[in-house]
């Protein structure tokens, strides 16, 4: 919605990272620069203790029950698609914060949503200010869409010009049978009623994305 | 073509008692009105810096390319499908799409459904059909669960409740939930939310559309705002996604081609929030093995029979953004319900033919004022309104012409006749025309019009036409810069002779000489228009043996109707009958303002000095691409050019839909004063013998203090 396209020069990382958060917030996407993963998931931890409580869709088996709650362990967070360490790093923030359990399957325990979902992305496209999630994994697709906070952790080095551009890497990710590959742009949002936009209409409230330089 | 077997024709005057309803809906109207508005701004900030005709060319000719070779592609997806292990199935017709899914459904013992948007669906009663095998099926698009909750259709192919206010949703909730709930948006969305996750959790199968099927990886492209789709092909352990068979695209390359321009006309949005590539069976841990079943459901539909079609086959280049209702001027005063059976706007009314069968579109194919907006932001470059002419008069040739079509095709056809009957209905008026400084009107309307029509003054038939008198105006021009050739139109030459005179006046003071052939006739639009298309042709032929081209730079008209249509809708008509002299007159043809402005150069002269409004016709503007021309004529004559909101819109005349839809078009033109009115000009100037007539008239009617003229009698007046 500027002009930014026609007027920076494309090509550096900068110029990049530069068109990707003035995008992604075009589509009311928090951007934050961070310079490693740890800060991150630190970030994302502060997020989440200080959002506001979960507004239940349903009744989840696995939600916390008081007994939980009244311990402090009120807030669910889940990250299925990073890696061990990964994992481990966010585990022991969240653990810094107390609070928040961390978990990374069964999300279907979860139909009235959780929380915070944490995903690690594969790509970002700078002119839309687009994530891109392979999603095959069903666990990912979950945590993306029940949670009422997504965080899109994004490497800057991930960030590619536009789709057309990256056409070859994105063909790698389809290629295989069984992939299911999304293109993220901002919240869930509508505009279905007397076209005022509302957002969260089914997946989440809020998109978080870390842009990670290291 | 099929599925519509039995269901009653809508008559005419049903039709139209439907537009009244409409035109007197009070949110409707305010809710296009700002639609209108906003979305021209919001497209226009969406394709900023890049170049849009060219983007548009590349998906019209992947488009036009995957059309051709559909078949093939639709093999190449078959053999990767397999691999993959998606079921694909092929429909023939509507009832067989319905009829397989229900099967399906069947087999693997589902119950409950939820569904992300589809208009394929929507083609073929896909949920009327599957409720009445005894399925629950939930529509999870927060605008088709609320038309889905009212039994209704959608009203926009993209904004499915766009004809329905926050209080209508309101009510609509509370006796949904048994809970009243408050008129306030963002409320109303959580409720949704709330509501339908239920349905998501619970439901055994998943059915979505496809905005796109990937031939060479098997892959099937979905783009949502909501979100909805994603949790559609997640949650149930069965997924079916229904597609026609033009959605097929070779790669993801032209995927993303489209998908850059599609969400950017849809809604202004660079790109949808959501956008999923699916290839293949996808984990799902409810079910034994991990993988959920999978099936891909081709609707043909008619849609192999169209793209083997020379006219028709750029149908199936449209990528459903909606865009073409979204910048219609019937549309915005009607709203989707009235201008369209199940698809929206122009494309609508094309398709309903080929899809739903003729009763259900003749009476939609004539609710067009051909204003060429559609075509103009078209994603897919379809010649919307050229198709739209097609269909009438492909009706017509099934069904047979109504009299007054026939009639008016037999008289075109003759010029003579023609000009005979004009001549003898000059006479017969007489006693009904009453000079008024604007010129001759007619007091009251002849018996053959309805009430409904007088909501213009309708000009008288001039004393003496500007054929008789263009011998005692043309004086002998020696050594002449220009030699040009006059077309006069019908409308000038027997209604508004004094616009030709003004013209004339130009041309001798610019040393211009000019012949008139009086072998002319009828540009032949008007018949185009009332689905005609022989008599059109006929016409056409007539002006090319009428036009000697060697002794002429120009053939110059002050209709751009005559002019967009000489200059490409004759060659069109005349494509296997005379392709070469048609290019060769078609080159020739100007309008007064390109003429004037852009050929013979004109110093600026002391004129009037009043501020001027231009309405610039709809072929002008889209039809010729001329929108500097006439900017430039009304600075040279010593005025001074007013800008108007939406001079490009069109100013409801449209030929004969004027006088079939007078109530629509009374509405479009009372929006066009309105307009110029809030621009402060004293006069109203534009480059159409129609649109003086429909303005004029019109401001005479309702009592205006807005003068309307001719480019030409400004630059010359009298």
């Amino acid at each position: 919605m500027t002009t930014a396209d026609a007027t920076k020069a494309p090509g550096t990382t900068t110029d990049l990272t530069g068109t990707f958060t003035e995008k992604a917030k075009l589509v009311s996407a928090e951007v934050y620069p961070v310079k490693t993963l740890e800060q991150a998931f630190a970030k994302a931890v502060e997020i989440c203790v200080n959002k506001a409580p979960l507004d239940p869709q349903m009744a989840s088996p696995a939600s916390p029950d008081a007994a939980q709650k009244s311990s402090g362990t009120d807030r669910i967070m889940a990250a299925p698609n990073l890696d061990e360490d990964a994992f481990s790093a966010l585990s022991a923030a969240c653990d810094a914060a107390g609070g928040i359990s961390l978990i990374r399957e069964n999300l279907r325990q979860y139909p009235g949503g959780i929380d915070m979902g944490v995903s690690l992305m594969d790509y970002g496209i700078a002119e839309t200010g687009t994530l891109v999630l392979d999603s095959r994994a069903e666990e990912t697709r979950l945590s993306t869409m029940l949670s009422e906070i997504h965080v899109a952790v994004l490497y800057t080095s991930k960030i590619r010009e536009s789709a057309l551009a990256m056409t070859e890497e994105l063909k790698g990710v389809v290629r295989d049978p069984g992939s299911y590959m999304a293109f993220i742009t901002g919240a869930s949002r509508t505009a279905d009623i007397e076209r005022v936009l509302a957002m969260g209409v089914h997946g989440p409230l809020e998109l978080h994305i870390m842009l990670v330089e290291e | 073509m099929s599925g519509e077997k039995g269901t009653k024709a809508e008559s005419l005057k049903a039709y139209k008692n439907r537009l009244d309803d409409a035109l007197g809906n009070e949110f409707l109207r305010k809710a296009m009105d700002n639609f209108a508005v906003a979305y021209r701004t919001s497209r226009e900030n969406a394709f900023s810096g890049m170049d849009t005709a060219e983007l548009i060319q590349t998906v019209a000719d992947v488009k036009a390319d995957a059309v051709i070779r559909n078949q093939e592609l639709l093999a190449a997806f078959k053999q990767k499908a397999k691999e993959n292990g998606i079921h694909v199935h092929l429909a023939e017709t509507a009832e067989d799409a319905n009829r397989i899914i229900a099967e399906i459904a069947k087999k693997t013992r589902c119950k409950s459904i939820v569904k992300s948007k589809s208009m394929t669906a929507e083609e073929t009663h896909l949920n009327r059909w599957l409720e009445n095998e005894g399925l629950e099926v939930t529509e999870t698009d927060l605008g088709e669960w609320i038309v889905q909750l009212r039994k209704e259709g959608p009203s926009h192919m993209v904004m499915p409740a766009i004809h329905l206010s926050r209080y209508q949703v309101a009510d609509l909730f509370s006796s949904v939930t048994g809970t009243e709930q408050d008129a306030e948006i963002q409320r109303l969305v959580k409720v949704a939310r709330k509501e339908l996750r239920e349905k998501f959790v619970t439901a055994d199968m998943g059915i979505t559309g496809a905005n796109y099927v990937i031939a060479e990886t098997g892959t099937i492209g979905i783009a949502t705002n909501e979100g909805n789709a994603r949790l559609v092909s997640t949650l149930p352990r069965v997924h079916v996604a229904l597609a026609g068979i033009d959605k097929l695209l070779p790669t993801i390359k032209e995927a993303l081609a489209v998908n850059k321009v599609l969400p950017k006309n849809a809604t202004g949005q660079a790109i949808t929030s959501y956008v999923t590539w699916i290839t293949g069976p996808s984990e799902c841990k409810t079910v034994e093995g991990g993988k959920r079943e999978m099936h891909l459901v081709f609707l043909d539909n008619g849609r192999s029979k169209i793209a083997k079609d020379p006219v028709f086959a750029q149908i199936l280049q449209c990528v459903r953004c909606g865009a073409c209702a979204n910048v219609c001027p019937v549309y915005r005063m009607v709203g989707g319900h009235q201008l369209g059976y199940i698809y929206i706007g122009a494309i609508g009314l094309i398709t309903t033919y080929f899809f739903h069968g003729r009763e259900h579109a003749k009476n939609l194919v004539q609710n067009c004022t051909n204003c060429g907006a559609c075509k103009s932001i078209c994603a897919g470059g379809i010649d919307l309104p050229g198709l739209i002419k097609d269909v009438h008069a492909k009706i017509q040739d099934e069904e047979g012409h109504p009299l007054q079509s026939l009639l008016l095709g037999k008289v075109l056809k003759n010029r003579k006749l023609f000009h005979t009957l004009l001549r003898t209905a000059k006479l017969a008026q007489g006693p009904m025309t009453e000079k008024t400084k604007e010129g001759p009107f007619l007091r009251h309307l002849p018996m053959i019009f309805s009430p409904e029509h007088n909501f213009r003054r309708l000009p008288a038939i001039a004393e003496k036409p500007f054929r008789d008198r263009f011998e005692g105006l043309n004086k002998k021009v020696h050594a002449p810069a220009y030699r040009i050739a006059l077309f006069s139109g019908c409308v000038q030459d027997f209604v508004y002779p004094e616009q030709l005179e003004a013209a004339m006046r130009g041309f001798q003071e610019a040393n211009v000489a000019v012949t008139f052939p009086m072998g002319q006739s009828c540009c032949g639009l008007p018949a185009v228009s009332m689905g005609e298309k022989s008599a059109a042709r006929d016409v056409a032929l007539q002006n090319l043996d009428a036009f000697e081209l060697k002794d002429v730079d120009y053939i110059v008209t002050l209709c751009a109707s005559c002019a967009s249509h000489l200059k490409h809708g004759a060659p069109k008509l005349l494509k296997n009958y005379a392709p070469d002299r048609a290019a060769a007159f078609a080159d020739k043809v100007l309008s007064y303002s390109q003429f004037m402005s852009g050929v013979v150069g004109l110093d600026k002269k002391t004129g009037a000095g009043k501020a001027i409004a231009f309405h610039s016709p709809c072929h002008l503007c889209r039809g010729l691409d001329e929108r500097e021309a006439p900017k430039d004529v009304i600075a040279k004559s010593g005025n001074t050019y007013v800008p108007t909101a939406e001079e490009e819109t069109c100013c409801g005349f449209g030929g004969s839909f004027s006088a079939n839809f007078p109530a629509v078009s009374n509405e479009i033109l009372t929006q066009k004063l309105d307009d110029v009115e809030k621009s402060g000009a004293e006069l109203l100037v534009t480059e159409c013998p129609g649109c003086v007539m429909q303005l004029r008239g019109g401001a005479m009617k309702q009592g205006r203090d807005i003068e309307v003229a001719h480019l030409a009698e400004i630059l010359y007046p009298q």
